[in-house]
């Protein structure tokens, strides 16, 4: 379907932390300067420039906006902006390279997650008639996920165990990421429920970050890494929203988004999910067909830091990076959007 | 469907409680207010100064903003308009005078009231001076000065410069 | 390169201060079955759904297009979000045709929507910040020093402002779905309409509203096999500049030039205000129409005051300008870029009924937001480019 190769040639994210005292600007602004650093290019080179966020995590309607402050657009560039992750904006500049109108793409993304109750900030995405006003909260709406999922057999809680503890021992070896922990999925069973039957280990940690990522095409790309990161497909798809009305034990949108991405015409060796609940890590493997061969997560993932709106965008970067350093040949970032994983963005990417 | 079918609307009030940070690069100009001083910030690329440093950065150059620059405290009005328009949230009386104010060695102006003459008498080119409330209602915060006023010195040209900031 | 893209279907709402008979969802499908039905197609035929709104405060709905997908049988297709402030209906409409352009999608269908009635938009448009100072009033207390800028710096009367507007509020009685329907608007009345933000008097004002426009776009495979009038896109274009620098323009915006410069060029323009037969500008406060006739490169700085007294910018003038009334008779923030750019669509289809322009095969959709930084306009004609 695509008529141009696209490849993302550079990334950059800050270490994840939580309670920044930071303003977005000021997330954003390193990010985006090490990231051309790196390429070594002039900022005038970037065709195009798109931004994910949500302004209910700021707290101010149009925060967004302050965030132009930060690209140095002057003289005027060709942006956009999307009120959702930085996946989301990737998409949009995958898009733009697509009609030939740019060849280079900046696209960035912050998540302040402790600045405002996350939880219930994430409510305020359900229909706002018939259950916003109950107040759920974010995590107790996967908790009915993870109990449709435990009940039907699907999973067992020692299996959400295994993929925490996995991800908690994983994010040792990597230096941004907040939550890390040498423990086994013996030790995280014997820790209480939070909101039942999630414990803490199951529930990805709201942290501050910002990140960026370049993608250009063809021989643009070429002439910026070493070893590109070659998009080979992406898609993504959304799932009803209406609680009765969709299956919990399987994420349809995922294997819609998955087949039309490609993901199954071969092995995938690293798979960046964007799971910021352990069963629904389980939920997104299965959907997708990942098994053995397949390395999850290997930054430890959402569950260890989950920059809400810039927690998608990361999982490209990292799978990018693996493809850079020659340490895997085919990668799968995915984002998630939404309550109980309602949209879903799949993407290959290849080195060459 | 309409209320007099029995079919109402759902007032659903939303509450979210935010910790507002002003960022560290904010911190000089923030201390600054709380001792009656203007202080902004001057772009290490281009060497104009901001007041307020907005963000911390610049954002032609996309640089942190670099060293503290006293401004004002005296300045001109570059542009203005006269609110008569009540809105929820608005904590001066009406009629008043918004004005845009380049203070004196800042490149860029800032939004204060005009008080203490006629709003008809406000244009562009004005200068302008401070009026602090007392010290007891200090914060963190440009709303440490009280409104701005006419200093009666001559007005400034502002000349193709009207209306930009 | 990129494909053509065509509009074949336009869908709006009536538009009003309080639709309290219909939900968000309700507001939405209202305008998207009107679209649909214009396009003669059904909702399973849309490949893909890309939906723009202003601040997501304004009716308290995080990122609501996710609530929504179940309104737009959306289950199992992709949904994309944009938001860019005020220009975001066109931005929007624009992210959908490259969608198209680049080949992806067949067939998508694009929303602009506001419920501006369930919240409060005052309040979500002067939220006071921390440490700052909140002597602002609304978007009006934002701009109306900028249009100040502008009177000094071109001379113009008093009266201009007052101008635009009687015409837009005249032209509105022409078309059923406008918010306002004023016939009664004179020069004279108003002029006594009250100062609301000196130099900017009520009926200079836009009002606020609840609506929704829906555009559907085909490839040019598709287009071709359809039936039915349509509007071809020759250009697209955007541009974006900080909010806030030293010496910064803001009066005419280096963007907004910008972008009309790219617009042209893409559309194979070189003179435009002879080529284009009719223009849909987001006019929020009378004055910007003036303002904006400089900015787009129609008439030359500090004469587009004139062109508002010449009446070349009324139905029947040699470029109408908002012959629907414009923004400033249906404002719902998130679908007023795309009203402009449907709306252009439609007069070049020929379906604008009452305020059709006669003969019209040229015209452009512009939006613009934030504090006048973020541009998107687009170029669509009868004709393939």
């Amino acid at each position: 379907m695509a008529r141009r190769d696209v490849a993302i040639v550079a990334t950059a994210q800050r270490p994840n932390q939580v309670g920044s005292t930071l303003t977005s600007v000021e997330l954003i602004l390193p990010v985006i300067n090490e990231v051309i650093e790196k390429l070594g290019i002039e900022r005038q080179k970037i065709g195009f420039w798109c931004h994910g966020s949500c302004d209910y995590m700021s707290g101010q309607p149009f925060s967004f906006v302050a965030a132009v402050d930060a690209i140095g657009a002057w003289p005027p560039i060709i942006e956009s902006h999307v009120e959702g992750d930085g996946a989301l904006a990737l998409y949009e500049a995958w898009v733009k390279i697509q009609t030939g109108e740019c060849d280079v793409a900046l696209v960035f993304s912050n998540g302040k997650t402790t600045s405002g109750p996350i939880d219930r900030i994430l409510n305020l995405q359900a229909d706002p008639y018939m259950v916003t006003p109950l107040w759920p909260g974010f995590d107790s709406l996967s908790a009915l996920q993870a109990r449709a999922c435990l009940d039907s057999n699907v999973l067992t809680e020692a299996d959400m165990a295994e993929v925490a503890a996995r991800s908690y021992r994983d994010a040792l070896n990597n230096p941004i990421a907040y939550a890390k922990e040498n423990v086994t999925a013996e030790q995280l069973l014997a820790r209480p429920y939070v909101t039942a039957p999630l414990r803490a280990h199951d529930c990805g940690v709201p942290v501050d970050g910002a990140n960026a990522v370049v993608l250009a095409a063809g021989d643009a790309a070429r002439g910026l890494a070493e070893r590109p990161a070659w998009i080979r497909g992406i898609d993504h798809r959304i799932d009803t929203q209406r609680l009765g009305a969709r299956s919990m034990t399987e994420s349809f949108s995922t294997a819609v988004a998955a087949h039309k991405a490609g993901v199954g015409d071969d092995r995938i060796d690293v798979a960046e999910l964007h799971a910021p609940y352990t069963h629904q890590e389980i939920l997104l493997r299965r959907a997708m067909n990942l098994g053995e061969g397949t390395h999850i997560n290997p930054s430890g993932g959402a569950l260890v830091s989950n920059p809400a709106m810039a927690a998608g965008l990361a999982r490209f970067a990292e799978a990018a990076e693996s493809v850079f350093s020659g340490s895997a040949d085919r990668v799968l970032a995915h984002c998630t959007s939404g309550p109980m994983l309602q949209q879903n963005l799949v993407c290959v990417m290849e080195g060459e | 469907m309409s209320e007099a079918d029995g079919i109402m609307r759902l007032r659903q009030p939303i509450s979210v409680t935010y910790n507002w940070s002003a960022g560290p690069n904010a911190t000089s100009h923030l201390n600054g207010l709380l001792a009656g001083t203007l202080i902004g910030k001057r772009c290490p690329s281009c060497s104009l100064v901001y007041f307020p440093p907005r963000n911390g950065v610049c954002p032609k150059c996309a640089r942190v903003l670099g060293d503290d620059v006293v401004v004002g405290p005296r300045g001109t009005i570059t542009t203005f308009c006269v609110v008569n328009v009540p809105f929820l949230g608005q904590k001066i009386k009406l009629p008043y005078v918004a004005a845009q104010i380049l203070l004196d060695g800042a490149d860029i102006s800032m939004q204060h009231l005009i008080q203490e003459c006629e709003a008809g008498d406000v244009r562009i080119g004005m200068r302008v001076e401070p009026v602090w409330k007392d010290r007891s209602e200090w914060g963190p915060s440009l709303e440490n000065i009280a409104h701005f006023r006419p200093t009666g010195e001559p007005d400034r040209d502002m000349g193709v410069e009207a209306g930009a900031s | 390169m990129a494909d053509l893209c065509a509009v074949v279907g336009v869908g709006q709402t009536k538009h009003a201060s309080c639709r309290a008979d219909v939900s968000i969802a309700g507001l939405v499908r209202e305008a998207v079955d009107r679209a649909l039905a214009d396009a003669n197609i059904g909702i399973d035929d849309v490949d893909a759904i890309v939906i723009g709104k202003a601040p997501d405060p304004l009716e308290g709905v995080a990122m609501p297009e996710l609530w929504l997908a179940d309104a737009l049988a959306a289950h199992g297709k992709p949904v994309f979000r944009v938001h860019t402030a005020g220009s975001v209906g066109g931005s929007t409409a624009i992210v959908a045709a490259q969608h198209v352009m680049a080949g992806i999608h067949g067939t998508v269908l694009t929303i602009g929507f506001e419920k501006q009635s369930d919240g409060n938009a005052m309040w979500a448009l002067s939220v006071p910040i921390p440490f700052g100072m909140p002597v602002h009033a609304g978007a009006g207390g934002y701009f109306s020093p900028i249009v100040r800028g502008y009177i000094k710096r071109s001379g113009a009367p008093s009266h201009v402002g007052a101008m635009v507007a009687v015409k837009d509020r005249t032209n509105a009685c022409r078309n059923p779905y406008a918010h306002l329907h004023e016939p009664d608007w004179t020069l004279e009345k108003a002029l006594e309409s009250p100062m609301m933000w000196d130099p900017i008097r009520f009926v200079e004002t836009c009002p606020s509203s609840d609506g929704a426009m829906a555009l559907v776009l085909m490839s040019e495979e598709r287009a071709d096999k359809h039936a039915g009038p349509k509007a071809w896109v020759h250009a697209t274009a955007m541009r974006s500049e900080p909010t806030a620098f030293a010496g910064r323009e803001q009066v005419s915006p280096r963007a907004g030039e910008m972008c009309a410069e790219d617009l042209w060029r893409k559309g194979g323009i070189t003179n435009p205000a002879k080529e284009i037969d009719v223009a849909e500008i987001y006019v929020p406060f009378a004055w910007f129409e003036p303002m904006w006739l400089e900015n787009l490169g129609f008439a030359s700085r500090n004469e587009g005051w004139r062109w508002v007294e010449d009446g070349i910018t009324d139905i029947g003038g040699a470029l109408p300008v908002n012959p629907s009334g414009g923004v400033m008779s249906t404002n719902p923030i998130g679908a007023s870029g795309m009203l402009r750019f449907g709306e252009a669509a439609m007069q070049v289809m020929g379906k604008a009924g009452e305020h059709q322009i006669d003969g019209a095969r040229k015209a452009i959709g512009h939006a613009y937001g934030g504090g006048s930084q973020f541009f998107a306009m687009w170029l669509v004609s009868n004709g393939k480019p």
